[in-house]
This record gives C-alpha cells, sequence and structure tokens, in this order.
C-alpha cells in the first residue's frame, strides 16, 4: 500500500532580491525525497534556513511569498498535488491536510471567536453540520487539556493565553478529521514549562485521532518525543533520514551527531572565591507602576567564574541585568562591584565603573550601529578608555578580531555583511576591548542556531580562563545553563527561589518551581515525555 | 547602485528647474515686466509660450517665477525642517517635560489645517516675503517634529545606542554619532516632501491673492493673472499651472527613490 | 462602565478641550500678534481719529482675556458679531454659505469615498500587477497637484476641449436640486480627483496591511475561496483602517473645499473666508476659522471613535 504523503525529488526555488543587485533565484530545497505513512509522525529538522518550513508547507503545495515549487512530486492519498488546479487545491486543504503556526496567537483572526474559527474549515468544505463540528471542537478541546471546554470556544483570541491559543490552534487543525497535520515549530514560542503541556497535548491528539503529521521543529530533543521518523535537513538538503531510534542513538552523519551531542559541552564547577558582585536586597520596580519587578534579590558572583541566572519569560531576569547596569536604579538593596559600592545610578558612576562592567545583547543585530564598521564598533572602547588612537588602536582591534576568532578582512565590514554568529563575536570583543572584570550575558545564545551558539559558550569559556573575567549569564535555557555555570540562581516572578553552586542547584531535593522547571526541558530520549507525565501523575496522586 | 529611471527624470527635471531659477537673470529672454506684445498671444517663435494678461512674455514671467516660487519654498523648508528636525531629536532625547510641552503645543497647531491658519495669521501680519517665509516654515515644522521625533525615538530604542549609554558616551555622541546618521535617509526623503509641500502652499496662497504680491511674478500668482484667459480659449494659465506640477512630481520622485533605498537598506540581507 | 463608552467619553472630551485650545489659538494669532491691528485694517495713511475710532470699534482698549471670553461666550450663544468691512451679521452671513460648501463637499464625499474604496480594493488585489501599477501611477501625479491647479486642467478640459461644462458655478436661493447638481459638477470633479488620491492610496495600503497578516495565510491554508477570504476574514479587520482613512481625507476634503469654492467663485463659506482675508475682516476671519477647525477637529476625533469600536481587544476586553 502506498504511504499518506510521498514527497520525491522536491525542488523548491525563490527569487531574492539583495538591496543593490539584480534580483536572482536561490534554491531554498533541493532534491529532498521522503515520505509518511497514515498516522506515522516525520520529524523535519535543522536549523535556520533549513528549508523545514518550506518542505512543509509544500506538502499543502503552498509557497509563501514568491516560493515555487519547481521540480519533483509531491503525492497526496495517490495524486500529484503539483498538477492540481486551484480549485482542487482548496478542496485539498484543510480536509485532506491542515496546519499549526508557531505563532498561534498571529494565526487567529482577532476579530473572530474561536469556535467560529475552529469548526469553520468543517463547514465551509461540508464535512459536517454546525451542531457536530461544535460538539468536535468541544471534544478536542477537552482532550487538549483546555480550560471550560464547553464555553472556551465563546472567547476572542486575545482573551486567551499563548499556551492556550496553540492548543485552540491544533483543535482547528484536527476538527475537519485530516489525514495529515503539519505542525511548525508549535512550541518554539512557549516557554519551557508551557511547552511540556502543549506538546503532550499534540502528542496524545495525534495519538487519539490517528492522524499522520509533520512535525516541524529546531529542536532534536522536542521531536523525539512525537516522531516515528526524522529527516535531518541542512541549507535545502536532506543530510540524514532515518527512525527515531537510528538518528537519536546511532546518526550516522557528522552533522547529525553534532545535532545530537550539542549542549553536552562538559564544564567543571570552579571553587568557591571571593565575589567581584554582590548584589544585596535589591527591590526594584518600573517608574509609573506600582508592582515590584524584583523583590529582595540577593546574590554573589565570584571573580573570574559563572553566574547562570534562569528563569521564564517575566521571572524577572533581564531586570535584574538592568538593576545592575544602572539603567533601573533599584528603589532599595545595594550593589557592591569590585569591592566599591555601586551608584544606583548610572550617571553618577564612575568611568571605571562603566569600564569594568560590561554587557552583551541577545540581538547582536540590534546591538551594533549598523553605519559603524566592525573597526569602529571594536575600536570605540579602545579609544573612549584607553585613548588609543591610529594605527595602535587598529592593531588592538585585529587583535581582539583574533581572539574571537575572526580573522583578517572582518575589520572594515559593516554588521549587515556578518553571519548571526559573527556578529555575536564582534558583541563580545567589544565588551572584551574594555578589558572588563564583570560582563552580563543577556540570554546571548537564544536567537542562533544551537550549532553556533555551542561556538559562542565554548568561546565564552576559552576567555574566561584567559581573561579572569566573570558572567552573569541570564538565560531561560537549562541547557545553556548547565554547560557553563559555575553558580545558578532560578528567578520565579521577581524572587529567587534557589541559589547556590551548579551541583547544589541540580541536585535534590527541589523547590516545586524547579523541580517543574528542570523536569520539563526535554531530553535528548525517547519515552523521556510520558516518564516525566507518569511521574508527575503520581506525585498528583500521591498528594 | 543602479538608480531606476524614473529617480533619473526626476533628479534631471528638478535639477533643470533649480538650473532656471539660479540664473534666471541669464536665462530669460526679456525682462519680467516689460509689456512687449498684444494681449494673449499665442505661442510664437517671439514669445516662446505665448504673451500674458498684458501682453508680457510667459516664458521670461514664469522663469523669473520660478526663482521666487523656488526661492520661497526652499527658505520655508529650510526653516520647517531645521528647526523641526532640531526640535524633534531634543524631544526624543531629552523626554520628559521638554518632550511633553513641544509634542503637545504640535498637537494643537496640527489641530486646524494649515491653510486655516496660515489664512487667520495672514489677515493680521503684513504680507511679504518674510512673513510669508516664517509663517509657511513655522506651520510645517511640526509634520518634521512629529517625524523626526518618532524616528529618533526609534533609534532611541536600540540597544547599540544603550550600549552607547552604558559606556558613558555623552550626549553629543550619542545624537551625532548613533543616532543621526541611521536617521538621515528618511530626514532627506522628508526634506523633499517639505519641499513639494512649501511649492504647492505658497503657490495656493499667491492664487488666492495672499502671497507673493504684484509687481513679483511667482507661478501662483501668474495662474491667477491668466486664469480669465481660459474661458476664452487661451491656455496661458496652464504654463505656470504645469510647472508647478513638475516640479512637484520631479521631487516626489527623488524623494521616493531615496525613501526606498533606506528601507532597501533597513531590510539588511533579506532574510 | 464599559471600557468602549470611558474610552470614547475621553476621547470627547479630550476633542472640546482641544477645540477650546484652538479658539484661543485663532483669537492669540489675530489679537495678539506684534502691529497693530487698527493699523493694519486701515493702512499707513489712516488718520489718528480713524485710528482711535476703529480701536474703539474693535473693543481694543479692552484686556486681551476680557475681549476673548466676550467673543467666546458671543460664539457659544450663537452670536458671532458684525463684520468690520459692511456691518453685515456674521452668524446670518455664515448660515448662508455653510449650507452651499457642505453641499460641495458632501457631492464630492458621495463620489469619491466609494471610488477610492473600490479603486483601493482593486490596487490591493492586483498589488503589483499592472492595474495596480495604472492607478498607483495616475494618484501619484494627482497628489503632486494643488488644488487650484487641478481646477484649472480641469476647466480648460471640459469647457474648452470638451466644451460639456459652464466655467463657473453659481448658485441661487430657488435653484431646483438638479440644477444646483449641474452647476457644482466641474467644482466636485476637482474635489474628486483631489481627495481620491490620496484616499485611495491609504485604503490600499490599510488592505495590504491586513491582507499580510498571518491569520489571512490560516484562512487561504483551510481551502477557503478568495471570496470567503476577503469577507469573513480580511474585512472585519480592515473596515477600522479604512474607515479611518475616509474620515481623515473627509477633514481634508474640508480645506480643499476653501480653494476650489475661490477658483469657481462658487459663493460659499471658504470665498467668504478669502475675500475677508484680503480685507482683513478680523471677526469674520475669526468665525469661520473657528468653523471650518471645528469641523476638522470634530471629523478627526469620528476617526478615532470608529477605530475605538472596531478593535475586538476593547469591545471584549478580557
Amino acid at each position: 500500500m502506498p504511504d499518506l504523503l510521498e514527497i520525491r525529488n522536491l525542488r523548491i526555488e525563490a527569487t531574492s532580491y539583495p538591496p543593490g543587485e539584480p534580483p536572482r533565484d536561490v534554491v531554498l530545497v533541493d532534491d529532498v525525497s521522503v515520505s509518511v505513512a497514515k498516522g506515522k509522525v516525520l520529524g523535519l529538522i535543522g536549523e535556520s534556513g533549513a528549508g523545514k518550513s518550506t518542505i512543509g508547507l509544500s506538502a499543502m503545495a503552498f509557497g509563501r511569498g514568491g516560493v515555487r515549487l519547481t521540480g519533483g512530486e509531491i503525492v497526496l492519498n495517490g495524486r500529484d498535488i503539483r498538477t492540481m488546479g486551484a480549485a482542487g487545491l482548496r478542496a485539498l486543504r484543510g480536509r485532506e491536510v491542515t496546519y499549526v503556526a508557531q505563532s498561534a496567537a498571529a494565526a487567529f483572526n482577532p476579530a473572530k471567536r474561536l469556535m467560529e474559527q475552529v469548526i469553520e474549515t468543517s463547514l465551509s468544505h461540508g464535512l459536517m453540520g454546525r451542531a457536530e463540528a461544535e460538539k468536535r471542537a468541544v471534544m478536542l478541546f477537552r482532550k487538549l487539556g483546555l480550560p471550560d471546554p464547553d464555553n472556551f470556544g465563546s472567547r476572542y483570541p486575545h482573551q486567551v493565553s499563548g499556551g492556550q491559543l496553540q492548543r485552540a490552534m491544533t483543535a482547528m487543525a484536527l476538527c475537519p478529521k485530516p489525514d495529515l497535520v503539519i505542525f511548525d515549530e508549535p512550541t518554539t514560542a512557549l516557554d519551557v514549562t508551557t511547552q511540556i503541556d502543549v506538546l503532550a497535548a499534540i502528542k496524545e491528539a495525534i495519538r487519539d485521532t490517528g492522524v499522520a503529521a509533520l512535525y516541524i521543529t529546531h529542536d532534536l530533543a522536542v521531536v523525539a518525543q512525537v516522531a516515528d521518523d526524522i529527516l535531518v535537513l541542512r541549507h535545502g538538503k536532506k543530510v540524514e533520514y532515518g527512525p527515531v531510534a537510528q538518528i537519536i542513538t546511532d546518526p550516522q552523519e557528522a552533522y547529525t551527531r553534532a545535532l545530537v551531542s550539542v549542549r553536552s559541552i562538559d564544564h567543571a564547577e570552579k571553587p568557591e572565591a571571593p565575589p567581584v558582585l554582590s548584589v544585596q536586597n535589591v527591590t526594584a520596580r518600573y517608574s509609573g507602576t506600582n508592582f515590584d519587578v524584583l523583590k529582595n534579590v540577593t546574590l554573589d558572583l565570584p571573580a573570574g567564574q559563572t553566574l547562570a541566572v534562569v528563569g521564564e519569560s517575566g521571572s524577572g531576569k533581564s531586570t535584574l541585568a538592568r538593576a545592575i547596569t544602572g539603567l533601573l536604579p533599584p528603589s532599595q538593596g545595594r550593589i557592591t562591584f569590585a569591592g566599591r559600592s555601586l551608584s544606583a545610578n548610572l550617571q553618577s558612576r564612575s568611568r571605571d565603573d562603566l569600564r569594568e562592567l560590561q554587557m552583551i545583547y541577545q540581538m547582536a543585530d540590534t546591538a551594533m550601529n549598523p553605519r559603524q564598521t566592525v573597526g569602529t564598533i571594536i575600536g570605540r572602547p579602545l579609544e573612549f578608555y584607553f585613548g588609543l588612537g591610529g594605527e595602535e588602536k587598529r592593531k588592538r582591534v585585529q587583535e581582539l578580531l583574533d581572539e574571537i576568532e575572526m580573522g583578517k578582512g572582518f575589520i572594515d565590514r559593516y554588521p549587515a555583511e556578518l553571519s548571526g554568529g559573527q556578529k555575536q563575536r564582534v558583541c563580545i570583543a567589544r565588551a572584551l576591548a574594555a578589558k572588563p572584570k564583570l560582563i552580563i550575558c543577556d540570554e546571548v545564545t537564544s536567537a542562533l542556531d544551537p550549532l553556533v551558539a555551542d561556538g559562542i559558550l565554548k568561546l565564552l569559556l576559552e576567555l574566561q580562563a584567559r581573561e579572569h573575567v566573570a558572567y552573569l549569564f541570564i538565560t531561560h535555557d537549562l541547557a545553556t545553563v548547565k554547560a557553563i555555570a559555575d553558580k545558578i540562581a532560578v528567578m520565579y516572578r521577581g524572587k529567587v527561589v534557589r541559589y547556590g553552586s551548579k551541583t547544589d542547584v541540580l541536585t535534590p531535593p527541589f523547590d516545586d518551581y524547579t523541580d517543574l522547571l528542570l523536569s520539563s526541558v526535554p531530553e535528548m530520549e525517547i519515552g523521556w515525555l510520558e516518564q516525566v507525565l507518569a511521574h508527575r501523575r503520581m506525585e498528583s496522586a500521591g498528594n | 547602485m543602479k538608480m531606476p529611471l524614473s529617480a533619473l527624470i526626476g533628479l534631471i527635471l528638478t535639477g533643470g528647474f533649480l538650473f532656471c531659477a539660479v540664473f534666471a537673470q541669464f536665462i530669460a529672454p526679456y525682462p519680467v515686466d516689460a509689456v512687449l506684445g498684444g494681449v494673449w498671444e499665442s505661442p510664437s517663435a517671439t514669445y516662446w509660450l505665448g504673451t500674458d494678461t498684458i501682453g508680457r512674455d510667459i516664458l521670461s514671467r514664469m522663469i523669473y517665477g520660478g526663482q521666487i516660487t523656488i526661492f520661497v519654498a526652499l527658505a520655508a523648508s529650510l526653516l520647517s525642517f531645521g528647526l523641526g528636525s532640531f526640535l524633534g531629536f531634543l524631544a526624543a532625547v531629552r523626554g520628559g517635560w521638554i518632550d511633553q510641552g513641544l509634542s503637545r503645543m504640535v498637537d494643537l497647531v496640527m489641530a486646524i489645517p494649515s491653510l486655516i491658519v496660515a489664512l487667520v495669521l495672514l489677515s493680521v501680519l503684513p504680507i511679504n516675503l518674510t512673513v510669508l517665509i516664517i509663517v509657511m516654515g513655522l506651520l510645517d515644522s511640526t509634520r518634521v517634529f512629529r517625524l523626526s521625533r518618532a524616528v529618533a525615538m526609534d533609534i532611541a530604542v536600540m540597544d547599540y545606542v544603550e550600549a552607547a549609554k552604558l559606556r558613558g558616551e555623552g550626549q553629543t555622541w550619542i545624537i551625532f554619532r548613533e543616532i543621526l546618521p541611521n536617521a538621515l535617509s528618511p530626514l532627506v526623503a522628508e526634506f523633499g516632501l517639505r519641499f513639494i509641500f512649501a511649492v504647492l502652499f505658497i503657490s495656493t496662497l499667491s492664487f488666492l491673492g495672499l502671497g507673493i504680491q504684484p509687481p513679483l511674478a511667482d507661478w501662483g500668482g501668474m495662474v491667477k493673472e491668466n486664469k480669465d484667459g481660459l474661458i476664452y480659449g487661451k491656455s496661458a494659465a496652464l504654463m505656470p499651472a504645469l510647472a508647478i506640477a513638475l516640479l512637484a512630481i520631479s521631487v516626489n520622485l527623488v524623494a521616493d527613490w531615496i525613501l526606498s533605498r533606506t528601507t532597501s537598506l533597513k531590510g539588511g540581507r533579506g532574510a | 462602565m464599559h471600557p468602549i463608552l470611558k474610552l470614547v467619553a475621553q476621547r470627547l472630551a479630550l476633542g472640546l478641550l482641544l477645540l477650546l485650545a484652538v479658539s484661543l489659538l485663532i483669537f492669540l494669532g489675530t489679537e495678539a500678534l506684534p502691529g497693530d491691528v487698527a493699523q493694519a485694517i486701515l493702512g499707513q495713511s489712516a488718520t489718528p481719529e480713524a485710528l482711535a475710532n476703529m480701536r474703539e470699534a474693535l473693543g481694543l482698549n479692552q484686556p486681551a482675556y476680557v475681549r476673548y471670553f466676550q467673543w467666546l461666550g458671543g460664539i457659544l450663544t450663537g452670536d458671532f458679531g458684525t463684520a468690520l468691512t459692511n456691518g453685515q451679521d456674521i452668524g446670518q452671513a455664515i448660515g448662508q454659505r455653510l449650507g452651499n460648501t457642505l453641499f460641495l463637499a458632501a457631492c464630492a464625499a458621495a463620489i469619491s469615498v466609494p471610488l477610492a474604496i473600490l479603486l483601493g480594493l482593486l490596487a490591493a488585489r492586483y498589488n503589483g500587477r499592472w492595474p495596480d501599477k495604472v492607478i498607483s501611477g495616475l494618484t501619484l501625479s494627482t497628489i503632486s497637484l494643488p488644488e487650484f491647479v487641478a481646477a484649472y486642467f480641469v476647466i480648460f478640459l471640459l469647457t474648452q476641449v470638451f466644451p460639456i461644462f459652464q466655467p463657473v458655478a453659481m448658485v441661487f436661493p430657488g435653484m431646483s436640486f438638479w440644477e444646483r447638481l449641474n452647476a457644482v459638477a466641474l467644482p466636485v470633479i476637482v474635489l474628486v480627483l483631489v481627495v481620491l488620491a490620496h484616499m485611495m492610496r491609504m485604503t490600499r495600503a490599510a488592505i495590504l496591511n491586513v491582507m499580510q497578516s498571518a491569520y489571512i495565510e490560516t484562512a487561504e491554508l483551510k481551502g477557503l475561496s478568495p471570496m470567503r477570504v476577503i469577507w469573513q476574514h480580511a474585512f472585519p479587520n480592515a473596515i477600522a483602517p479604512i474607515v479611518s482613512v475616509v474620515v481623515l481625507n473627509l477633514a481634508y476634503l474640508v480645506v480643499g473645499v476653501v480653494v476650489v469654492e475661490v477658483v469657481f467663485g462658487y459663493n460659499a463659506l471658504g470665498q467668504y473666508l478669502v475675500d475677508h482675508v484680503a480685507k482683513r475682516d478680523l471677526p469674520v476671519v475669526q468665525a469661520v476659522g473657528l468653523i471650518f477647525a471645528a469641523v476638522y477637529i470634530g471629523l478627526n476625533i469620528l476617526a478615532d471613535v470608529i477605530a475605538i469600536i472596531a478593535n475586538p481587544r476593547l469591545r471584549h476586553p478580557k
């Protein structure tokens, strides 16, 4: 029996319009073949630009913007959908194949109630009557663990949370009883403790409805929980294709091995040392609000070591950085830095205070002035703090570029001519140029692909060993924490709920929140999701 | 970078208009006020565009008229641009009560159409070149203020500006080295639009008899002088009207091009 | 109180406050500027007695704030004062002309609004293809035309090249509706031309903005027909921006009317204003200026209120 979906030698092209150059065609996907059997889940995995979303949408013969399917066959239920006309495709979309987008918040029409949107496909394709469709929608809401399933559909999209919208979108995709659902990074935008619930809900819904799925993600650990087979993609080409167990435990290609072993940097914790930064009872709020975003935070960061501050969105971890840098003067508490008491306000800090405390941002794109060259960007702190100029400055900039493993030829380039990883390296060099004692790293690897992020982490560790610089490392990603931290502070709703050496923090017994957070991080292990869920059910039954 | 044809045409025409305006005295075939021929003569080898309502050479008057129109519009747009962008940047960088005060004042002036404000003011003020330039410049500076404030605000929240503040840079560096280079292209395009607006504004005022006063001639005033000829099929009034439209379109084309270049730069690598 | 009512009430209160501030601005602009108003009215050759009489007539001997409140109080009770030039009652003069201005503006709006929305839809539907390019090119050139230039092109074309219309738009009391319509045909064409371009460009932008939303892609991936995508998903979200575009351009129309009335010798409020600016008849200028400002502000508030009401986040709060 032929598979439900068979893609053979798919080729996808698009026209790119680089500024100042004539438009040219680029190949997004080249010679990719996969198949999905009824009721099976295929994971598509790769970094940004690997073509995984493009392939996913091709199963609906849909190309975003100027994307064109230029070669190969896409056979769904025995017909090549590339040859179908507009009417045929409309009949197919929403009936045989449905789609779950990464940002459900944007994918729902803000002007219509959820129920209308969830049952719309079933009604407009004439698959069922309104009453039957609504009944099915409520059933799906219940199955997906949405609150008050009977009345959930009467709400508007802005009235429910992000995690709930993502489940509602899954309900919308499953309502017309399709053969195949495309999940396009459905949990990427969610916090890790929300992600696990949505992931479990999606997995259960897939199993119970017997639908087949294409599951697109950049996170191998996530896809290992839901997929039967995995296709690893890079630059639009197939790298490796096989059953999930083989890909995880016995990857054949070097690139797959790198993906599997990503975040397995080992970093031995350093012994206790005198602190370079000491935060005592700091409380802070934004002007015009009556809510403390930081509540009585106390932390020490030993010189030359890394303190990782972990938390989810809204935990106050970035606010902590703003309080330390002086951008948001705390309403209470004191901060000691390099043995001196640090003035709360940025304006009244000494030049040495400013120099020795540097910052690296999440988005390297916006952290560099697009009108300045790499040489100017890295050279400015040299000029500003040390009075270097001319040849001397240029020589030092080149030394710094060598340190971040970017050789000759970058000094006169503009940020727009660099890759994401290179941009972040330049930001690191700019911070290093000031010879700081402490660098605050605010989610510096979150916007990068895993392998690139790994490179940045390794570089940071090397630089720490060489320059004896301390890092306050703010992140939501626990794998990164394990890779780089000496000490860890877990933040939740403006408070530090757990704090100590890496080993202490990561060793049970845990407080409730840390337990939830740690156990929610997907592990590269088949069956992890079931184990966690079973464990949680047991505990809640025990209580 | 390759220039699109439309921008090239716009640039050439704008250049041509400017050239005629600067060298009017050398280009115009006849003096501006000389009564030479009959009333509303048709275009001929002697009078290329014909003669006007009292027999003056239209071409000559249009060249001189262009000088005045462009001079007044340029002066007014320089005033509006200088004042508006300075205050806009100030409001964006300093914030607080300076921003609040300036913004509310601009809101108030912009709550009434510029033409109505100008008419109200011109009912009291003596009508001469200086007054016209100041009134138009002040009124239009509100628009420049809003744009430059918005542009500067967008840039001021960028991480690289925050990084400069954390480094300890002074306000001069932040405005001139971090913000201004990134605000330049939209502001240059805006200057073109402000200039067009000033050309249309002064022409309209002159047409209403409240702008440039005789014996000086500008394009709007020339339309007014010759408008009655239209009823008799004399197209004299259309020549200066055409000049106004052509100048406005040319500058528009150039401004459009500058603006599209800006957005493509912002788009970065097209990812 | 429902949050929407509260927001709308706030917006209305703000509008009233703005109108008050504008009245002050108009008053100060005419009365507190440097230079002697009486001198400005009578000219350099005026005798000292004449100047003194004029000051007396203008009430210039009283402090400015007293005159402001007298003026404002008069307007609130429907008394706009008398014109300096002919002693006519201003309120009466405005009453006769306001109707003509509104008739002209209403005719122009009745044609331009549906046409602009239609063309905007067309341009958005064929975004980047030839209908879009043709429409956008034509509108770009009309945007660059001041009202009076457009007017004379139209006059020349429709009275000389193709003699269809009369070049003067006279309306008299006692004319029938159809006679009036015929009389205002040319000025209406000009106003439509001038306002259409802005309205259509902004409508196009508003629709394209909505059509690029992720929820439109969702609708397409549901396999819905293009009409259903537009009516069920694009339209409910585009209606607010389109309505505010339309209303904002109606405010623009109010200004365009002033110039067009002068071009066609159309006896209405704009013509009245321009005449009396030239005659430096301050009470008339103040009164008519305030009326134009009030209409303009009123339309802007209306646009804001519609945007508030159309926002589902405000209509259905969490």
